[in-house]
């Protein structure tokens, strides 16, 4: 069993404050969904989780299994079990997704023997088209190829935790089922490091209704003004998020 | 500074005393030693390291070349490698002295014959003090097709200077591929130049991978000369340590509806240069045209410098043409994605420059070479890391 603890966590970008004081605790085999409107601060709390270029912590903790995160560069955190599953996935001419996978099993003392087949057949779980595997990373996928492909990475890379950005945006809905069940389906099953632990953060609910949320958080402003069960996401959705922005803090 | 500052008889040792050609040779000498070096204030050495050279530091000395592949193929003497000498109409100083000195090398490919495999010439560069002129001939028939590569190899001490020169000409519906490969030592400086004439429906492709020398420059004229000829020209240049590589292309159409594409990728690192000049010439007569260029430079340390300068000069509005060009480091948002799966910012560099370069290895015309260069290049790369 692995804890992710996010505390009191400010940040800012490009001199902005974004969050405000962040808490949230995520334990392996638990969906969390973190929905929040457009300048929520979504996206930067992922960023900051990650270590992102850019975005400058001022205070507060992330803290894997008790080792402090913000204290280790990107490929240190994601070695330690984080993984970012991007909004905008980045296209990277002239490396595949098996030069990655290769170098990132390398990373982490990972025999590479059955890589290709692996890789292979979680493609074909998630219908990812095979033929993409050794082009360009990103470069001319689609919107469902983007996201397909980030989905093989988390499987593969089988982290601690998960931190979804947005998944859902721009997918079309056989996609957003492929993916979204991958990822269900690691949080319910023991992988290497138990079962994934999951931070969904998305503008709609839609992803919700294949991901199951244990636990839904709303952030309005940089601050996570609501939290409760699955209800919650349909409050929302009925309510709109006009009628968090003024709420208390929820522990 | 006059070109040549020691005494008539020893400079002119190289020529040997037999040679059929010897009247020529040293006629051509005679006009080099009357002539002045260039300098970077002349628009085609604009950026170059020319002023630096002291060409009385090196003695003209023979130029030891093998060639492999086709023997057969390989001509001495022929009145279409004359046709080819007198296309080559000497301009500057180097030209000059590569007409008095040369060791010549050409390969003419008859009518309609095909070669799977290439003729790889390859140029010895060795001494101390040395200036060595090779020169290589090609000459493809019509509606012939092989592939040329010229090997430019030194070791680390030798202290010479290279003033290769290319002629290449392509037939009617030939497809003749030529791959130039500068590996180098850190001591010598290469002055190179090549002009590629392109006939009615023709396909040329002029290539380089430039990894070696202290001082490289290659310019390149490409000209298409026949309705529907193509020329593409590709390099691959990577510098280190306190190396410099220039590159000037012409794409020069004069023929309607030809056809020409670039692509030249660079990187720089430590306190390396690199410069690349490019011009495409349509002509009034090339209606149709259509003309491609694009240049790419990654500078990977902070004191690497690069220089990117595309030119257009179009003369018919009946044209389709376009041209790019960046410098900059690596992209931060593709090194951060490759880190945040866990690998190291080394690697992750490692992987996006050789990335960079993958599209040009893979148009090299002899993929047998490729795993070669990739490997040069990520050795490079490594020695960066450390």
């Amino acid at each position: 069993m692995s804890t992710l603890e996010i505390k009191n966590i400010t940040a800012s970008v490009a001199g902005k404050k974004i969050l405000n004081g962040i808490d949230l605790t995520v334990r392996s085999g638990e969906v969390h969904a973190v929905m929040g409107p457009n300048g929520a601060g979504k996206s930067t709390l992922s960023a900051v989780i990650m270590g992102k270029p850019g975005y400058e912590v001022h205070g507060g903790q992330v803290l894997l299994d008790g080792v402090d995160l913000l204290a280790l560069p990107a490929w240190e955190r994601a070695q330690a079990g984080v993984h970012l599953v991007m909004q905008y996935p980045i296209e990277v001419p002239g490396v595949s997704l098996t030069d990655m996978l290769s170098a990132a099993f390398d990373a982490r003392g990972r025999a590479t023997d059955g890589l290709v087949s692996e890789v292979a057949a979680e493609a074909k779980r998630i219908n990812f088209p095979v033929a993409l595997l050794d082009r360009s990373l990103n470069v001319d996928f689609s919107g469902g190829e983007k996201k397909r492909n980030e989905t093989v990475q988390l499987a593969l890379l089988a982290p601690k935790f998960a931190i979804l950005d947005e998944l859902d945006s721009g997918l079309d809905l056989d996609a957003l089922r492929d993916c979204a069940r991958r990822v269900e389906d690691a949080s319910n099953t023991d992988g290497p490091n138990g079962r994934l632990g999951v931070l969904a953060i998305t503008h709609y609910n839609r992803l919700l209704a294949e991901l199951h949320p244990d636990r839904v958080h709303i952030l309005v402003k940089g601050r996570i003004v609501a939290s409760g069960g699955p209800e919650l996401a349909d409050q929302l959705e009925h309510d709109g998020y006009e009628a968090f922005s003024d709420a208390p803090v929820v522990a | 500074m006059p070109a040549s500052t020691s005494t008539a008889e020893s400079r002119y040792e190289a020529i040997e005393a037999d040679a059929p050609d010897r009247d020529l040779r040293l006629a051509a000498a005679e006009r080099a030693a009357a002539m002045e070096l260039p300098s970077a204030e002349l628009e085609v050495w604009r950026y170059s390291r020319i002023g630096e050279l002291e060409l009385a530091a090196f003695t003209p000395a023979a130029v030891e070349s093998t060639v492999t592949g086709a023997d057969a193929l390989v001509a001495t003497k022929s009145t279409l490698i004359d046709e080819l000498v007198a296309s080559m109409s000497p301009h500057d100083v180097f030209d000059e002295l590569n007409a008095a000195f040369n060791r010549t090398v050409a390969v003419s490919v008859p009518a309609g014959k095909v070669l799977r495999e290439p003729i790889v010439v390859t140029h010895h560069i060795a001494g101390d003090g040395v200036a060595l002129y090779p020169r290589l001939l090609i000459h493809g028939g019509a509606d012939s097709e092989f592939t040329v590569v010229e090997r430019f190899e030194s070791g680390d001490d030798t202290y010479a200077l290279v003033v290769p020169r290319l002629v290449v000409h392509v037939s009617q519906a030939a497809r003749v591929s030529y791959l130039g490969i500068n590996l180098l030592g850190p001591r010598v400086w290469q002055l190179a130049h090549q002009q590629a004439t392109g006939e009615r429906d023709s396909t040329t492709l002029l290539s380089t991978v430039a990894l070696g020398g202290d001082y490289a420059r290659v310019r390149t004229d490409a000209r298409v000369v026949g309705q529907g000829a193509s020329t593409k020209q590709i390099a691959l240049y990577y510098a280190d340590g306190t190396q410099m590589h220039d590159f000037r292309t012409l794409q020069d159409h004069i023929a309607p509806r030809t056809n020409s594409d670039l692509l030249f990728k660079g990187a720089v690192q430590d306190n390396a240069k690199s410069v690349y000049t490019g011009l495409i010439r349509i002509r009034e007569e090339a209606k149709g045209s259509v003309a491609f260029q694009t240049n790419r430079n990654l500078t990977l340390s902070a004191g690497a410098w690069a220089e990117s300068v595309p030119n257009l000069d179009i003369k018919t509005n009946d044209v389709k043409c376009s041209h790019a060009s960046s410098v900059g480091p690596i992209d931060e948002d593709q090194r951060f994605y490759l880190e945040s799966r866990g690998i190291s910012p080394a690697v992750a560099e490692r992987l996006v420059v050789l990335g960079f370069f993958d599209d040009v290895l893979a148009m090299l015309p002899v993929g047998d070479l490729r795993g070669d260069l990739r490997a040069r290049v990520e050795r490079k790369l490594v020695g960066s890391a450390s």
